[in-house]
């Protein structure tokens, strides 16, 4: 049972919190392709909620829906309980950072901030004050007699979020709000949103295609392929529990083999592989029959990597040699050739500096790989 | 060596070129000095060619004319053409879009005689129908000249609105703008360089247009052009020949000027891309 004190930090396992926007089984049709397919969402208050997918799954179309450029073929969309179908964009309590930012181009900073609260006809000296306190928030103040193309694209985009916070919406949909950015700038951005979406207390869709984005930012990820959620969980379910191969894959890398159950325990199975030929012991139970085909897979810095023998005991290790080294500083990735020649994906920190600039792990040299019970995950999909 | 056999033949080119686009409007300029009667015999310097053209009332009448049907012309070619223009690309695919777009540009293909002709026609139908226009003139030119320029308008603005994002407008809805001050505040700001575009195209084309304008004009209804070509059918006449100078010279001031603002703009754009860089 989870503990109800931790609800304020994850509405989503209270059974009592109503959602703040409700996805109710939509679906977009455009001409015969299907870019949303019957999907339902729960969001609420305060979240930062990420849909994640490649390009076309789908993402941008439902967010384009929230925001009301595009009418659902299908299906409703709730915002505080209100049915939105028939609302107008500029009708919505939403507000959105578009990827472009698409600031005016004709109108300076302070302008372009002031905009949605003089279309609100909200009185001269309000609007004053509520701009300067934005810019002040995003640190542009000495620029606002700027035009956009007079800024850099760091400054743009915090004029896009400016523009988009200053009319104190309930729903803030950034799409791709990172993209433009460099990695550097990136990766203050992304702090700074978190800090300012704690400060606000607005409640953010985020749709992105950069995973480690979706990881940093997010209190809960959609994952989407074809118009569909392939699971909908915190970052770290989604990353140590995924549901299916298709998300194991998408989010981090993963080492991937089919078996057969052997063995079926309550708290544990044993999963039997051809290639690698092994057996791996995974101390969770799975509703599957035994015999059944599933696959089995296993992070890469999940497994260790050593040159002695000392652990190998036949259970969760594998012996090989290193086939590949990719040396990246802080950590190495090893590809590891099994003797039956399937390739295994390791990656492990640094921790010594190399002696006479020599790895600890050589191209051709045997080692051995072992994992914990509870670091393989189990997939029937 | 190579390098300059081959500077040596562009030069060439490039005077024989300019030549043969200058000369004939070099030799109508020194012509309109002349003082002899005859064109082509040379009789001494004058200027008593302009003295009887701006002592002419029927020049100036169809000078003013010109300007009349041009301004009044441009100004409505632009609204039409920019609506036919947005309607085109921002309003999605409504029923017979493909038929209207294929039909706004068939006045740029059309032969003039052809446009002119219709016209003529249309004109005439009306008047026994409705009594209106009662007589050709100002009006039915002016009307005439705007259905074919506002093609051309049309044309314009539907290539710059393709080249303009749409997020810009749908960003502007999100904050709240209804869809008529998303019209206001953003696409037609955005749009104004195209508008001003097609208001000089359709002007100038209003100007320069004779044909059309031979057409539908009626009696005491003349235009430059009209003028011009009516005077010389019978013979080159040397007040023509001043006439047309000073057309030359209103042209070429016109577009220095807009050379000169072109010029200045790129040269801000410039230290306005400096300012941003040096942050």
């Amino acid at each position: 049972m989870p503990d109800p004190s931790n609800y304020t930090d994850r509405p989503w396992m209270d059974p009592e919190a109503e959602p703040f926007i409700k996805v109710q089984s939509v679906s977009k049709h455009f001409g015969d392709f299907t870019a949303v397919d019957n999907v339902d969402l729960e969001i609420y208050k305060g979240e930062l909620f990420s849909l994640l997918g490649g390009s076309g799954c789908g993402k941008t179309t439902l967010l384009r829906m929230l925001a009301g450029f595009e009418t659902p073929s299908s299906g409703y969309i709730f915002i505080d309980g209100v049915n939105m179908n028939d609302v107008p964009p500029y009708e919505r309590p939403i507000n959105m950072m578009f990827q472009s930012y698409a600031l005016f181009p004709h109108m300076n900073v302070e302008k372009n901030v002031a905009y949605g609260l003089r279309r609100d006809g909200i009185a001269g000296d309000e609007i004053n004050q509520r701009v300067d306190d934005m810019l002040a928030m995003v640190e542009l103040t000495q620029f606002r007699k700027r035009k956009p193309h007079q800024l850099s694209g760091g400054q743009r985009q915090r004029v896009a979020l400016a523009r988009a916070l200053v009319k104190q919406p309930k729903v803030l949909l950034l799409d791709e709000p990172l993209a433009a950015l460099d990695k550097r700038l990136r990766e203050n951005t992304q702090f700074e949103l978190m800090n300012i979406q704690d400060q606000l207390g607005v409640t953010f869709v985020v749709v992105t295609h950069d995973q480690e984005e979706a990881m940093t930012l997010s209190t809960r990820i959609a994952v989407m392929d074809a118009g569909r959620f392939m699971q909908i969980g915190t970052p770290t379910e989604i990353y140590e529990f995924p549901e299916s191969r298709l998300v194991a894959n998408f989010i981090g890398s993963a080492n991937m083999f089919q078996g057969r159950i052997t063995e079926n325990g309550p708290d544990h199975v044993i999963v039997q592989c051809k290639q690698p030929d092994c057996e791996f012991y995974i101390d969770h139970g799975v509703s599957i029959q035994e015999g059944n085909k599933v696959w089995v897979a296993v992070r890469p810095e999940k497994i260790t990597i050593s040159s002695e023998a000392s652990d190998y005991n036949g259970n969760n290790c594998i012996k090989g040699i290193v086939h590949d080294i990719g040396y990246l500083g802080k950590l190495s990735t090893y590809r590891v050739k099994t003797a039956d020649e399937t390739l295994i994906d390791v990656t492990s920190p640094n921790l010594a500096r190399p002696k006479d600039g020599n790895l600890a792990m050589d191209w051709d040299d045997e080692v051995y790989l072992s994992w914990e019970a509870s670091s393989a995950v189990v997939l029937t999909k | 060596m190579n390098n300059g056999k081959r500077s040596r033949f562009l030069f060439t080119v490039t005077c024989f070129g300019m030549a043969f686009l200058y000369i004939p409007m070099i030799m109508l300029i020194v012509y309109s000095f002349n003082y002899s009667k005859i064109v082509p015999v040379w009789g001494g310097f004058s200027t008593r060619w302009y003295t009887v053209l701006f002592e002419s009332e029927v020049v100036w009448k169809s000078v003013i004319l010109s300007l009349k049907v041009a301004t009044v012309n441009a100004f409505f070619a632009t609204i039409i053409g920019t609506l036919a223009g947005l309607a085109l690309v921002r309003f999605g695919r409504f029923k017979g879009r493909t038929l209207f777009s294929g039909m706004i540009t068939a006045p740029l293909v059309m032969p003039e005689v052809i446009t002119g002709l219709s016209l003529l026609l249309m004109f005439i139908t009306l008047k026994e129908l409705f009594g209106w226009p009662d007589k050709r003139g100002f009006t039915t030119i002016t009307i005439a000249h705007i259905t074919f320029s506002m093609a051309f308008v049309a044309v314009i603005i539907q290539s710059r609105l393709a080249g303009m994002a749409q997020d810009l407008e749908e960003a502007a809805q999100d904050l709240g703008a209804k869809p008529f001050r998303v019209l206001t505040d953003i696409t037609l700001p955005l749009l104004a360089p195209g508008m001003l575009a097609g208001w000089l195209l359709a002007f100038t084309m209003s100007l320069d247009d004779l044909i059309i304008a031979s057409f539908v004009s009626g009696p005491g209804a003349v235009t430059l052009p009209m003028l011009i070509y009516s005077r010389v059918r019978v013979g080159l006449r040397p007040d023509i020949n001043a006439l047309a100078t000073i057309i030359i010279l209103v042209v070429a001031t016109g577009v220095l000027i807009a050379a000169w603002i072109m010029f200045r703009q790129q040269k801000q754009r410039q230290l306005e891309l400096q300012m941003s860089d040096e942050d």
